[in-house]
């Protein structure tokens, strides 16, 4: 399995993502964001997360005219997979690839500890290895992780099984660390071939560095 | 000529920044503030002659960059 990881100036979780996909066997491929193409044998394509461009104007703003995005968009496009996790996430929303919007966190501070999701769905690839209602321990690490959507577009989302993940506490309760519409922590766009989350599965995996729930997200990808 | 572009949160998206600055109004004693929204402004100089063009090709702008419209409104002002 091929994955390859888009690298913009600024991304700072491309080396992270490589170790954790490398981990789980999976040949791997950094890919600078001046290139217009993106490998042919890719099976899975990851914009990693961290500060592209600076954040300015709006995370994920000005990344998402970068040259690669345009292979980016016709590989969604035609079916690939991608997965944009944190920056990755906002680069996806802006690319208008993902619906909705990342906004600053409600209480205004960049958080950075670990966090519970809760499984909404295992009806895709990224979660398929997962157990619906399962409680996960992934780190989370941003400063504008408030997922907006209208009323209309949430409820197109859950009409479509496309809310993947929820922030929670231990015990499955709803805990929402930066004022996310229904505390959504990830989603993936109607055709289910794009996913977006804010928290970093690629830092949870090693149980010795405090948890390794990310591992079996990511191996949802493995046997797609 | 210029441009200036205002960015502001969507009535009815809750605007943080404007809930803290409100609250640090209030603790200074400033009474009477209803509501604050903070936004941003793009300032941009034109080369451009004619008026009506230039604010259409800067509405352009903000529709494709410099606001999201998911969360986003935006004025544009054209000056001399």
């Amino acid at each position: 399995m091929k994955v390859s990881i888009v690298q913009f100036p600024g991304t700072n979780c491309e080396y992270d993502t490589q170790y954790a996909f490398k981990e789980l066997n999976c040949d791997t491929e950094i890919i600078w964001h001046e290139k217009t193409s993106i490998p042919a044998d890719t099976d899975l394509l990851v914009i990693a997360g961290g500060f592209s461009y600076g954040d300015y104007l709006r995370s994920g703003a000005i990344a998402r005219f970068s040259p690669v995005m345009g292979s980016v968009i016709e590989y969604a496009n035609n079916g690939g997979k991608v997965l944009g996790i944190c920056n990755g996430f906002q680069v996806l929303t802006e690319a208008g690839l993902l619906p909705g919007a990342l906004k600053r966190n409600k209480h205004l501070h960049f958080i950075s500890r670990h966090h519970n999701l809760k499984v909404a769905t295992t009806e895709n690839t990224f979660l398929q290895k997962c157990e619906k209602n399962a409680v996960l321990n992934i780190p989370i690490a941003h400063h504008d992780g408030n997922f907006f959507i209208d009323e209309s577009g949430l409820k197109s989302l859950y009409d479509n099984d496309q809310v993947l993940l929820h922030y929670c506490d231990k015990n499955g309760t709803v805990s929402n660390p930066n004022g996310s519409v229904d505390s959504i922590a990830g989603i993936t766009n109607i055709q289910k071939n794009v996913f977006g989350l804010m928290p970093h599965p690629e830092r949870a995996m090693e149980a010795l560095l405090g948890s390794d729930d990310g591992r079996k997200m990511l191996e949802g990808f493995l046997t797609a | 000529m210029k441009a200036i572009v205002n960015i502001s949160l969507k009535a009815g998206v809750l605007d943080s920044q404007g809930k803290a600055v409100h609250h640090a109004l209030d603790s200074l004693k400033f009474d009477g503030v209803e509501d604050v929204r903070v936004g941003k402004q793009i300032i941009l100089r034109l080369s451009a002659t004619d008026k009506t063009a230039a604010q259409a090709e800067v509405e352009k702008m903000c529709e494709e960059l410099l606001a999201n419209t998911v969360i986003e409104d935006y004025t544009v002002e054209i000056v001399a």
